[in-house]
């Protein structure tokens, strides 16, 4: 499939999930509630604040090396963010790595800022009570950066290729006290836990549906949470050990399904529960 | 003083657009805790939106508005440059405040 | 098995250092993971159940492997003495409620749940249930033989001796709930007085 190709039919897709959007009920069977609220906010978005801190974030200068990000190659080149965060993960050829976007901006604060690693990855995501972090931050402004472009993670790579296929083994590996993996709870359709409904992670429209919508304000929370965060939580909840931050698990993982849902929309910062 | 109240105003044409993200746990003092005690009421009870100290928007709230508030009000007669304020104060009697400047 | 744990463990200390990039997805896991609380990278170590089964819905697993394994499940199941197979309902309704237990942010000395509401229907007056697994609501109707008791304990202890691959977990073979916890769940499926077999009207 060529470019014109990919971006017509990333259209077709938009025009699509609009209506599928906007009629109700939505998958997994939760009568739709949840879309109804999130249709009363409109295009609010509590996130809009967490996009402009993220994007203060980048200029800012920090570190060892007093510098700011705007020399981070997300892979479209030094400082480019428009669509970047629309065409991860992939490879990264000075890393010699496959990279998601929070593997990659430890990476350019190390490289570029001088801030050791453990700096973010001791402490990622917020906690009870905080109002956010930088990591979270930055996510949203990177995602909003590429709102409404096609999800398109490199696959030319023989590295990019060999991690969707470890992805899609991580996927179905059954293990801990539960036996839980991804596909128990993300393997079929029309499926909820508790009211919860759950995507087909194994579907296009599945994948798309949940690749799409994070990073996300997290109205329970009162944070945006990213997918890195989510495939952290989703460990916890299935009985495995800590997931590291840009770990080779969740970007697999996030290759798996980002390929799945190639050619949708990207839609984040969204809203959910 | 740094408050919690994060805030932006936007002119759309003749109106002022603004956006404030209030951080309040609004417990309604129904709710009880995992060793079976009732958590107490803890919530906002009045809003107030200023445009350079001018009250354009006054409201009593009560324990049926969500945590963590989202708040919208578009007000007409705002000019770039000019102040906005958005304070509330909850049933302790404690306040906060945030402050911007419509772009 | 010692071995693999212990080369998953090296491979945790080097979790976060973005200095090496797996090849394999045992050293995927090993760099990806790292012990937390109570929560060690034992967790990661598959059995063979977990093995066989690792492979999407539907796809066919080699059928003598399969009957195996269902083979093995049925032998693991440890009945009550003097089949003694009800508890108490009241104390099975919490059982089923509870969804916390054995995840790192849980109390390890606290009982854990069976969470049952998450995948299935039990009391009809609870609408917050989950349909990945078949409602459970009347299932006292079916009576107390000694042929349903023993069946129904036998997939609360392990669900594999009838279905291998089964998404439920392994309550009883894998020392998830007590063997009183299942008493009591038994209780909340089969006593008369039970939510799960009253009507709502």
């Amino acid at each position: 499939m060529d470019l014109m190709e990919s971006i017509r039919n990333a259209w077709r897709l938009a025009a699509l999930f609009g209506l599928l959007v906007a009629a109700a009920p939505s998958f997994g069977e939760d009568a739709g509630i949840f879309d109804e609220y999130r249709a009363m906010f409109g295009d609010d978005n509590p996130a809009v604040f967490v996009i402009d801190e993220g994007e203060e974030y980048w200029f800012e200068p920090q570190g060892p090396k007093n510098s700011s990000l705007e020399g981070c190659d997300l892979g479209l080149g030094p400082g480019v963010v428009e669509g970047a965060y629309a065409r991860l993960p992939r490879y990264f050829a000075d890393a010699d790595m496959m990279m998601d976007v929070e593997a990659r901006l430890i990476f350019c604060m190390r490289e570029l800022q001088g801030r050791p690693s453990e700096e973010i990855q001791g402490y990622p995501y917020s906690m009870r009570g905080d109002l956010g972090t930088e990591l979270e931050a930055l996510v949203a402004w990177l995602a909003d950066q590429s709102s409404g472009m096609p999800i398109a993670p490199g696959q030319e790579h023989a590295k990019e290729r060999e991690f969707f296929t470890l992805g899609e083994q991580l996927f179905y590996y059954r293990a801990g006290p539960h036996d839980f993996s991804c596909a128990t709870c993300h393997g079929q359709e029309g499926k909820r836990i508790r009211l919860q409904a759950l995507p087909d992670l194994t579907s296009h429209e599945g994948a798309a549906g949940a690749y799409s919508a994070w990073p996300a304000y997290r109205i329970s929370e009162g944070v945006v949470r990213t997918m890195g965060w989510r495939m952290r939580d989703c460990f916890r909840q299935q009985r495995f050990p800590l997931l590291g931050v840009g770990s080779d698990v969740t970007v697999a993982l996030q290759t798996y399904l980002a390929v799945t849902a190639a050619g949708a929309p990207m839609m984040a910062p969204g809203l959910k529960r | 003083m740094a408050g919690k109240i994060r805030i932006r105003a936007q002119l759309d044409g003749d109106t002022c657009e603004v956006k404030a993200l209030m951080r309040h746990p609004m417990e309604t003092g129904l709710r009880k805790d995992q060793a079976g005690n009732a958590i107490p009421a803890h919530y906002i009870e009045e809003v107030t939106v200023t445009h350079n100290d001018q009250v354009v928007m006054h409201s009593y709230w009560g324990a049926a508005v969500s945590a963590n508030p989202f708040l919208g009000v578009r007000f007409a007669g705002g000019q770039a440059g000019d102040t906005v304020r958005v304070t509330w104060r909850d049933n302790t009697g404690a306040t906060d405040e945030g402050e911007t400047t419509i772009r | 098995m010692k071995k693999r744990v212990a080369q998953l463990l090296m491979l945790a200390s080097l979790a976060g250092t973005g200095l090496t990039q797996a090849d394999t997805l045992p050293e995927a896991l090993g760099s990806s993971f790292e012990a937390i609380n109570h929560v060690d990278m034992g967790r990661l170590q598959r059995d063979p159940l977990q093995e066989f089964c690792s492979k999407p819905r539907g796809q066919a697993g080699d059928s003598a492997m399969e009957s195996a394994l269902r083979d093995e499940a049925m032998a693991s199941v440890v009945f009550p003495a003097g089949d003694d197979f009800i508890g108490d309902w009241a104390r099975g309704a919490e059982v089923a409620n509870n969804g916390r237990g054995l995840q790192y942010s849980d109390d390890p000395e606290a009982p854990n749940g069976g969470n049952c509401y998450a995948c299935h229907q039990l009391d009809p007056a609870e609408v917050a249930y989950g349909n990945l697994g078949p409602s459970l609501t009347g299932y006292g109707a079916r009576g107390q033989s000694d042929v349903m008791l023993r069946y129904t304990w036998t997939k609360l202890w392990n669900t594999h001796a009838y279905n291998v691959c089964s998404h439920m977990p392994r309550f009883g073979a894998l020392g998830i709930l007590t063997e009183q916890q299942l008493k009591d769940l038994m209780a909340f499926l089969f006593d008369p007085d039970s939510p799960v077999n009253q009507s709502i009207e």
